[in-house]
Order: structure tokens, then C-alpha cells, then sequence
């Protein structure tokens, strides 16, 4: 039964009419020999991009079936008790807005100097620590949230809309903060050499800041409508 | 299109020993261990389901050994009613999560998807060997309820609210053994979400050239599927472990209902609702079922073309059937809830896209019996155990059918029905693709052969064996045999207590022969034939690796073009009867 096989085929370098849509195959092995990364035109999606829209779907269904599950709790329940959501969340909530904004301009100046359009990249690195300021600036600001429930007698258990409330926050923050890692991880590789730092992971970066962003609005609405 | 965004190779050789064969960032390493993890779980499921089953035939016998392992569970030997369950539930969270999971999806999807689609590794190397490391701990955590409080949980591997949220009063077990059941759990979904992760990106992005998604062999695509089930499946698992662990130790009340008494303790719980649990366990449960099955027919189909020596009569239908399976397998979980008490017109709604299901299941058992009909198929251990899968996987699921109309499931509910119908559909119609894939793959993984005539006996005694075990199950539950008693002594029952001795029996002959498969696997690693490089006349990528087994970077610095699909079998070539698929010679041309 056994066969001698031909040697298999060597890839020849060949020009590409296809644009990133990944149905032609991704186009890993074309990084030139002397590591030139600049000189290689890669049509194919970066694992990072992708990888973050897959783990971003995951997120947003975990965030439907809780979702999901405070309104079948809502329904089973007779012990329903509405609570005054902290005021402090709508100032968290700018805060957030406000640091996607920084990031989108961080985001454009890190490409700029990429490109090298831009000489230096002090303007970028500004913008990623306003960044990480802001997003510093809502997780304390939530948890001072959590501090004011606290005061008013509303812990996890004390009813079950004070359990969603910090289930909701909470998953979320530590979302937020798997992020400050990632917007940290950009700024050392940014400033430790500038040209290491992929396209693709400050975008996956900031993708994902960004949904954090629409997650909170999104978690605040329903926290104001169903809490 | 952007400059300087190429992804070149991710990492070297490894070097050290640590980073070699511990925490290595190599897919066939990661591969590997997955299965060596499942084969441990696999056994540790199998010896607990004979305690189970020599219990039930023999309650008042003790059973060796068995009090060291808990003195109060089975104080001299002897099983308790709780141990029975809490030995119950081991069984089937092991085989679920840690064999079903891993076996077909995690161990020989990371060996083989990168390898299939041309690429040096996966995506995210560290996520995958972080995803290994995760589902290690997981099973280490679970594990350990065995030795510590008063043993593991006994609600079951479905973990049935409120029971499961109440603590030690609902019984041993669901003290500290139930917390880190759901411990376990949750870190397990953290685990299968960062692998189902990687093998989209992998899918998706690096594939070599000419290695189109409509050239992808079966089983990637299988693997590719059940890893967008995955996702979103553990993604609702993962928030309601944690809403289940929140009820458990910090006192919230998503499950627990009011007034709820416990063994005379008015529990200080108010107004959860345990349905909630149910619901959210089964959009998992239910197209989990799928992502123990779909691998399964994807390593089937796979292995079927190589040794019918022609393609399929359709394996497009097959890959849109499998999506069509996975898209339905969302809309089903109420039918494991017909009994809970919700509103009997969603049972309705419930049953008919579960009915619907068996029409891809169909589609594709016709086009596997259909290409099969007349084809010249080549006799080895892996294409019999894909024979295995097909018979396996019809006798299961034509039961599927009954089980499926409320109106039936309301008397075989909670019956041996219910157990022998997904023993057979998803236990061992998966494990029969687990051992088609091991005996197909195996001399790529280690460059040896497997023993032929052992495997040949180990197929056709698993056959009668797991046939021998799990169709008296359905008789079993059409008498109203009740499931999780741990003795029959109803008068109702002890008729039926025969046909439990077989099935005893039937289950220590089966366990046994398993020991031939164990001691071919270690035998031929190390003493096995020299395999050669493609002993199946594959054409599919795996098999153009330039050793057996592949290189770290798969394929010793070439990179692989595709020219054809991967069925190119029965044409005229100069290799013979196939055509590899990096060929570019056409199929008719020789040269």
C-alpha cells in the first residue's frame, strides 16, 4: 500500500488580485529573507483582527445570556425592587466615551508615524496615557459605585437587582481591565522600539476598547430600564 | 492594504526540555496532550461506570479498594445510594467535558487543522497552550472533590438547580464537592472558549496558498464548526457557572426559589428561579452534544474517502449539513425540558427543529451508505471504526426521533431510554471516530504502524460489546426502568434485574477489550513497523509533511500550494489512484 511520495511544492511568489477576504488562503510565508517587513504585502486578515471580532462575539454572547437570564429572573420574581442607579456611572460613562475618543486619535498617530508622516511619536504616546487614564478613571469610578450601593445596605445578596447590578459591573470591569492589559501591552511595545508594534495590535487594541465602550452603554441601559 | 503586516513564524524550535514536552507552544504537542488528558479521563469514566454497574447488579457485595477511596461513601466496600450518584456524576462530567470535549475536537483538531490547511502552528500559540494548561487545571479541580469534604457532587453532570445551589444540605457532596465542580466548569469554559478562539483565527487566516475554504478536507471544516458552536456554546455555560457559584458562596438567589426546605432547613434564599439554571445549561448541554459529534463525522468522513478510494457522493452536502446541524443545535435545548414544568405549547416549539435535525443527520447517513454501496472499500481499523461510527450513530439516533415528540417523552423521560439512546448517538458513536482517527493518524503522529490484527479485534469486540451494553438500555426504559436508582428493588424492577447482570457483564468484556487498544498504542509507539510517508495513499496536507511525525513548523521551511480539493481519488494519475492535493498535475494527465 505505501507510496513514495513527490516532494511537495514550493511556493513561488505570485501577484495577487485578491484583497483580505481570506478565500484565496491566508498568506503566511512571504516574509522575505532579510526580514524586511515593510516590503511585503500581505492581502491576507491578521490573526490578531480576527481573533479579537471572534473573542468580541464570545463576550457579547455571554453578556445576552446574562442578559437573558435577569429577564427570566425578572419574571420568576415577586421580589423585584427597583434601585437608584449611582449617579457616579454617568460620569464613569463620559469617562469611557472619552478614552475610546483618545484612543481612536492615539490610534490614527501610531499609524501616522508608522507611515512615517509623523517624526515623532510623542503625540501618540500622549494620547494612549490619556487613554489609560480615562479607563484607570472608570474602574475606580465604578468602584466607588459599588461603594455607594454598599452604603445604602445593598450588597450582592440583599436583593436580586443588586445582585444583577454587581454581576453586570463586575463582569464588565474585569473586561475593562483585561483591556487597560492589552492598551498596556501597546504602550511598551510602543516605546520600547516603536516599528515592533503591529498594525494589527493596537487595532485589535482598540476594537476591543471600543466595544467595551458600547458593552457599557448598552449594560447601562438595560441596568436604568430593568433596575 | 497596509505595509509591514505580515505574521511570520511564531516561535523557533523549542530548546528546552520544559518548553518541548511541558509547556510547549506547538500545536502536535498541545495535540498530544489533549489526548493523553482525554485518555486519562476516559478511563478514570470508564472504571467509575463499572463500579456503577457492578453495584446496581450486586448492591449488597463490596467492592475491593473501594473504601479507601471514600469511607463514608462506601463504608466496607459498599456503594451508598449518594456515592452511587455522586460516582454518577463524576462519570459524566469526565466523559462530557474532559473526553467527548477534548478528544475529537481539542486533541486532533490541534494536531491536524493547522497541518490541513498548510500553516506552521496556530493563530495564537500561547492562547493554545494557556487553553491546554487551563483545561488541566480544570480537571485537576474536579478530581480533587474526590478526596476532600465528603467526596464529589451528586447532582448529576447537567448540575440541576436548586439542589446544586443550596450547599451540603441537598446531600454529600454538594458541600465543597459541588463548589468546585462549578469551579471546574468555569474554568473549563474560559479554556474551550480560548481554543475555540484560535481555531477560528487559524481557520480563517492561515491557510496556504490555494487552500481555499471549499478545498478544506471534511474534518477541518468539522473542526472549524464545532469551534463557532463552541464559542458561543461555553460563552452562556461560563456566566452561568458563575451565576451558579454566586448562589452557592455569596448568597444570591438567581435559582434558589423561596420557602425552599432542605433536608428540614428553611433555605435563606428568595425568589430564584431554578428553570433559569436549566435553560441556560441546556443552550449549552444541547449543542455540546454537536461539539462531541461533529469532529466525529468530519474524522469519519474523512477517513471513509481515503479507503473507498473515490469521493463522496456529495462532501459539500455533507459540510452544509454539519452547519445546518450546528445552526439548529441553538434552537432545541427545551427538549431536554419538556418535564420541567414550562409551558406545554413550547414543547411544541421545541420538538420541531429537533425533529428537523435528523434531516441533515439523515442527508448524511445516505450519502455515507450511498458512496459506500459499491464502492471497493479498503478493510483496516480505522475505516471499520468508521463503519462502527455510521452503525453507532443511526442505532442512537433513530431513538432520537421518539425522544424527540413530547408526547412520547413523557413516558420515557428519565428512563434507561434516554441513557442508552446518548450513550450510543454521542458516548460511542464519538469514540468510535476517536479511534478511527487514532488508527488513521497514528503513523503520522509517531512514524510507526499500529498493530492491524489488534486493532481489527478490538473494533469488532467494542462493537458487540457497546451493542451488547447499550441496546438492552432502550428495552430497560421501555419497561419503565427508572434512571439514577443505584438498586432495583421495586417489584417492577427486579424482573429486569437479568437484563442488568448482561449489561454488567457486557460492560467489564467491553472495558476490557479496551486494554488491547491501550497496549497497541503503547506498544507500537515504541516497537511499531516503520510507517511510510503516506501508508494511506492520503492526499490531504497532513500527508505531505516531509517526516512522520512533522517537523516543529510542519513542513521543514517549504511552503505548500493547493491545487485540488482534497477527494481526488479514483482518477488517473502518476501516483496511482489519487492525486495529492499539491499536485498540479491534473487528474487524467499522466505525464
Amino acid at each position: 500500500m505505501a507510496t513514495t511520495l513527490p516532494p511537495p511544492q514550493t511556493v513561488e511568489e505570485q501577484p495577487r488580485s485578491t484583497h483580505g477576504n481570506g478565500l484565496g488562503g491566508g498568506f503566511r510565508h512571504l516574509a522575505p529573507a532579510d526580514n524586511n517587513l515593510r516590503a511585503v504585502k500581505d492581502p491576507a486578515g491578521e490573526p490578531a483582527r480576527t481573533g479579537i471580532w471572534v473573542g468580541l462575539s464570545a463576550i457579547a454572547m455571554m453578556f445576552a445570556a446574562l442578559t437573558s437570564a435577569l429577564y427570566v429572573r425578572e419574571g420568576a420574581a415577586t421580589d423585584w425592587q427597583h434601585i437608584a442607579l449611582p449617579p457616579i456611572l454617568y460620569f464613569n460613562t463620559l469617562a469611557l466615551i472619552a478614552s475610546s475618543i483618545a484612543l481612536e486619535v492615539a490610534r490614527r498617530r501610531v499609524a501616522a508615524f508608522m507611515r512615517n508622516q509623523e517624526a515623532s511619536q510623542s503625540p501618540a504616546t500622549l494620547w494612549l496615557n490619556v487613554t489609560m487614564g480615562l479607563g484607570l478613571v472608570f474602574v475606580i469610578g465604578q468602584y466607588f459605585a459599588w461603594l455607594k450601593l454598599r452604603s445604602e445596605g445593598l450588597y450582592l445578596p440583599t436583593n436580586p437587582n443588586s445582585s444583577f447590578f454587581y454581576v453586570f459591573t463586575g463582569v464588565h470591569v474585569v473586561h475593562v481591565v483585561g483591556g487597560l492589559g492589552g492598551l498596556t501591552r501597546v504602550m511598551v511595545k510602543f516605546r520600547s522600539s516603536a516599528r515592533s508594534l503591529r498594525r494589527s495590535t493596537i487595532d485589535a487594541t482598540s476594537y476591543y476598547w471600543h466595544f467595551m465602550g458600547l458593552l457599557w452603554l448598552y449594560l447601562l441601559f438595560v441596568l436604568w430600564l430593568k433596575l | 492594504m497596509a505595509e509591514g503586516q505580515v505574521h511570520v513564524a511564531h516561535h523557533g524550535p523549542p530548546t528546552s526540555f520544559i518548553r518541548k514536552h511541558v509547556f510547549s507552544l506547538d500545536h502536535k504537542v498541545i495535540g498530544k496532550q489533549y489526548y493523553g488528558l482525554a485518555l486519562v479521563a476516559v478511563f478514570t469514566g470508564m472504571v467509575l461506570s463499572w463500579i456503577m454497574r457492578i453495584h446496581l447488579v450486586w448492591p449488597n457485595s463490596p467492592i475491593p479498594g473501594l473504601q479507601w477511596l471514600s469511607k463514608v461513601g462506601a463504608p466496607g466496600g459498599i456503594v451508598t445510594p449518594e456515592y452511587y450518584l455522586q460516582l454518577m456524576t463524576m462519570h459524566g462530567t469526565l466523559m462530557v467535558f474532559f473526553v467527548l470535549t477534548n478528544a475529537p475536537f481539542a486533541a486532533f483538531g490541534n494536531y491536524f487543522l493547522p497541518i490541513q490547511i498548510g500553516a506552521e502552528d496556530m493563530a495564537f500559540p500561547r492562547f493554545n497552550m494557556m487553553s491546554f494548561w487551563t483545561t488541566f487545571v480544570a480537571f485537576i479541580i474536579l478530581v480533587a472533590a474526590f478526596f476532600v469534604g465528603d467526596g464529589p457532587p451528586l447532582s448529576g453532570w447537567t448540575a440541576y438547580a436548586p439542589l446544586s445551589a443550596v450547599g451540603g444540605d441537598s446531600g454529600p457532596g454538594e458541600a465543597v464537592g459541588q463548589t468546585l465542580w462549578g469551579l471546574s466548569i468555569f474554568v473549563f469554559c474560559i479554556a474551550s472558549l480560548l481554543g475555540a478562539l484560535n481555531f477560528i483565527a487559524t481557520t480563517l487566516d492561515l491557510r496556504t496558498k490555494g487552500m481555499t475554504l471549499a478545498r478544506m478536507p471534511i474534518v477541518s471544516w468539522a473542526w472549524f464548526i464545532t469551534s463557532c458552536i463552541s464559542l458561543l456554546a461555553f460563552a452562556v455555560l461560563l456566566p452561568a457557572c458563575l451565576l451558579l457559584i454566586l448562589d452557592r458562596l455569596a448568597g444570591t438567589s438567581f435559582f434558589i426559589p423561596s420557602g425552599l426546605n432542605v433536608s428540614d432547613h428553611l433555605q435563606p434564599h428568595q425568589g430564584g428561579s431554578p428553570l433559569l439554571w436549566q435553560h441556560l445549561f441546556w443552550f449549552f448541554g444541547h449543542p455540546e452534544v454537536y461539539i462531541a459529534i461533529l469532529p466525529a463525522i468530519g474524522i469519519v468522513s474523512h477517513i471513509l474517502i481515503c479507503n473507498m478510494r473515490k469521493p463522496m457522493l456529495s462532501h459539500k452536502a455533507i459540510i452544509y449539513c454539519m452547519m445546518g446541524i450546528g445552526f439548529l443545535s441553538y434552537m432545541v435545548w427545551g427538549h431536554h425540558m419538556f418535564l420541567s414544568g414550562m409551558n406545554p405549547f413550547s414543547a411544541l416549539v421545541f420538538s420541531f427543529p429537533t425533529l428537523m435535525i435528523t434531516i441533515p443527520a439523515t442527508i448524511m447517513t445516505l450519502i455515507w451508505l450511498g458512496s459506500l454501496y459499491g464502492s471497493n472499500l479498503r478493510i483496516n481499523s480505522a475505516s471499520l471504526f468508521c463503519i462502527g461510527f455510521i452503525s453507532m450513530f443511526v442505532s442512537g439516533g433513530v431513538s432520537g426521533f421518539f425522544l424527540a415528540q413530547p408526547s412520547i417523552d413523557i413516558y420515557l423521560h428519565a428512563t434507561y431510554f434516554v441513557v442508552g439512546h446518548f450513550h450510543m448517538v454521542m458516548g460511542v458513536a464519538a469514540i468510535m471516530g476517536v479511534f478511527a482517527g487514532t488508527y488513521f493518524w497514528f503513523p503520522k503522529m509517531t512514524g510507526r504502524m499500529m498493530s492491524e490484527t489488534l486493532g481489527k479485534w478490538h473494533f469488532f469486540l467494542t462493537l458487540i460489546g457497546t451493542y451488547a451494553i447499550f441496546m438492552p438500555f432502550h428495552y430497560l426504559g421501555l419497561a419503565g426502568n427508572v434512571r439514577r436508582y443505584s438498586a432495583f428493588t421495586d417489584d417492577y424492577l427486579v424482573p429486569l434485574v437479568p437484563v442488568h447482570k448482561f449489561i454488567t457483564y457486557a460492560a467489564l468484556f467491553t472495558g476490557a477489550a479496551q486494554l488491547i487498544f491501550i497496549f497497541n498504542l503503547f506498544y507500537s509507539r515504541f516497537k511499531g513497523a516503520p510507517a511510510p510517508d503516506n501508508p494511506w495513499e492520503c492526499t490531504s496536507l497532513e500527508w505531505s509533511t516531509p517526516s512522520s511525525p512533522p517537523p516543529f513548523d510542519n513542513f521543514g521551511g517549504q511552503h505548500l500550494v493547493v491545487y485540488h480539493d482534497p477527494y481526488q481519488y479514483g482518477v488517473k494519475s502518476s501516483t496511482g489512484d489519487y492525486l495529492m492535493q499539491t499536485s498540479p498535475e491534473r487528474a487524467g494527465e499522466t505525464p
